[in-house]
């Protein structure tokens, strides 16, 4: 493993990995999931990768855990272009106007940055089917609104610090909407429900 | 099913807050998913037993006012968690054992005289559709069925052929003071040296605000040596986040997967059934035990 990772622990039966940043996160998640399923990790009931972070629950023996996840080879994702999963957006948002003036740019210039930027799922949390998208460069961060909305509807697409993200589903909010997409995020009925895990890689697609 | 049949089970009150629980749907936080599930699992579990259903049955869960139910067939039930008057067509019958109800009859689950959220199985389960393998209602991403509400029609799935029933069993009422473990880390070392010293001793209340998704309390604010804003993290059960307040929440079933604020400790899960029968007011002892040693 790279060199600066700490093993924290979360209570008397998890622990939470931290690594350098989003990529290595995501990498350490597909190797958790690639030993689990192996059968190397008995009794892990769940790996949830975050911002820089990847907390595993369920580990019966938590200071050999850290020790052995210490010495693990753990390779990066590899980018697979071709697997991307394509969301179609119509480029309508409230804030497009804002955030092209964050950008210090024009409205067509926010469309053609983030549809020809390859994103990844980094991690999913604040509603189920929720992906906090990376891929757009550090100096593009904007802030949360300052008054979040009440309501922002579902399928909105909008951008929040370094992510970008898909409301899966209406609810309130602070990010900045772009846009809206048809593509169904989340959909308990569905195998699997969510549209967007960690690790998938997502292209944004202008449409009318 | 046609029309004119009476519902299996229809809600006459559904009281304060009752949801359908069973034991969750771990190992989906990684999309976003609470686990969600029966806050107090031994109550569940005992309520199951009682009235010969597997372990994973759904059942209700009530919260403080119980709940009426009208059986449109003849089912056993079985009630435990917060005790409780139980009567049915207004007879008084037994809390922590099986009871009959007829078809027809009115099961009346009263009002808690201990602790906050009683436990209504029914022999075959609560038998509303499963989301993600799971009946419970997450009130917090909105999954599973809705809470209860008067007039609602509850199915119930086959009672098991051979199971045989529990007997009655011994069942500890909550105590007086919320006694509550506390294993340090991931973020303890984000707050002033002198936070573990207040959690340890502050005259700490649980707070009216308190919900499924966690237990909020009253007493000094922790404070914090790090203002900088902590990157997004993987949330466990039993975390003790701290909001910007200061004052610690204990995270119970339907908690976020993942959140911003520090986690100073966690609450190990077997003491989280005595933190979601303490009622508002309830005195809360934190005390700090050894985390695991990680290297």
């Amino acid at each position: 493993m790279s060199p600066a990772i700490r093993v924290l622990p979360a209570g008397l039966s998890s622990v939470l990995v931290e690594v350098a940043d989003a990529d290595q996160a995501v990498a350490l998640h597909a190797e958790l999931v690639r030993r689990r399923a192996a059968g190397e990790l008995p009794g892990v009931t769940e790996i949830v990768p975050a911002a820089r972070t990847v907390l595993v629950s369920g580990v019966a023996d938590p200071r050999s855990f850290a020790a052995a996840v210490d010495r693990w080879e753990v390779p990066a994702v590899p980018g697979r272009p071709g697997a991307a999963v394509e969301l179609p957006v119509r480029f309508d948002g409230p804030d497009l106007a804002d955030v092209a003036a964050l950008w210090r740019t024009t409205d067509s210039e926010v469309v053609r940055i983030v549809t020809t930027t390859p994103m990844q799922v980094a991690f999913c949390g604040f509603a189920p089917g929720f992906g906090y998208l990376t891929g757009l460069p550090p100096e593009l961060r904007v802030p949360r609104r300052a008054t979040p909305r009440t309501g922002v509807p579902a399928g909105s697409v909008g951008l929040a610090g370094p992510y970008a993200g898909v409301y899966p589903r209406a609810s309130p909010g602070g990010w900045q909407i772009l846009g809206t997409t048809d593509a169904p995020l989340w959909d308990a009925g569905r195998d699997p429900a969510a549209l967007l895990a960690p690790g998938t890689a997502v292209r944004f697609v202008a449409v009318r | 099913m046609s029309a004119a049949r009476p519902a299996e089970l229809r809600v006459v009150r559904a009281g304060p807050l009752t949801t359908v629980q069973d034991l969750g749907r771990p190992g989906h936080a990684h999309l976003g998913v609470p686990r969600s599930g029966a806050l107090d699992p031994p109550a569940f579990l005992l309520a199951n037993r009682l009235v010969g259903n597997a372990a994973g049955a759904a059942a209700l869960e009530t919260t403080v006012g119980g709940c009426a139910l009208r059986a449109g067939r003849p089912v056993v039930v079985a009630v435990t968690g917060a005790p409780c008057p139980v009567r049915v067509d207004g007879r008084p019958a037994a809390w922590g054992a099986p009871v009959r109800v007829p078809a027809g009859a009115l099961l009346d689950v009263g009002a808690a005289t201990l602790g906050l959220r009683s436990y209504v199985a029914v022999a075959g389960g609560v038998a509303v559709d499963p989301v993600l393998g799971s009946r419970s209602t997450d009130l917090l991403s909105g999954l599973g069925p809705r809470p209860l509400a008067d007039g609602d029609a509850l199915p119930v799935g086959p009672a098991q052929n051979g199971s045989r029933a529990a007997d009655p069993q011994p069942y500890p009422a909550p105590g007086g003071e919320l006694v509550l473990p506390v294993v340090p880390g991931p973020r303890d070392d984000w707050f002033t040296p002198d936070a573990p010293h207040t959690l340890a001793t502050g005259d700490w209340r649980v707070s009216p605000a308190s919900n499924r998704i966690g237990l909020r309390t009253l007493g000094p604010a922790l404070t914090r040596a790090r203002t900088d804003e902590l990157p997004s993290e993987g949330m466990v059960l039993g975390a003790i986040q701290v909001p910007p307040d200061g004052r610690p929440v204990v995270f119970l079933a339907d908690h976020p997967t993942t959140g911003g604020y520090p986690v100073i400790g966690v609450v190990p899960e077997t003491s989280l059934p005595a933190a979601a029968q303490s009622p508002p007011g309830t005195r809360i002892r934190f005390v700090p035990v050894r985390a695991p040693v990680l290297g």
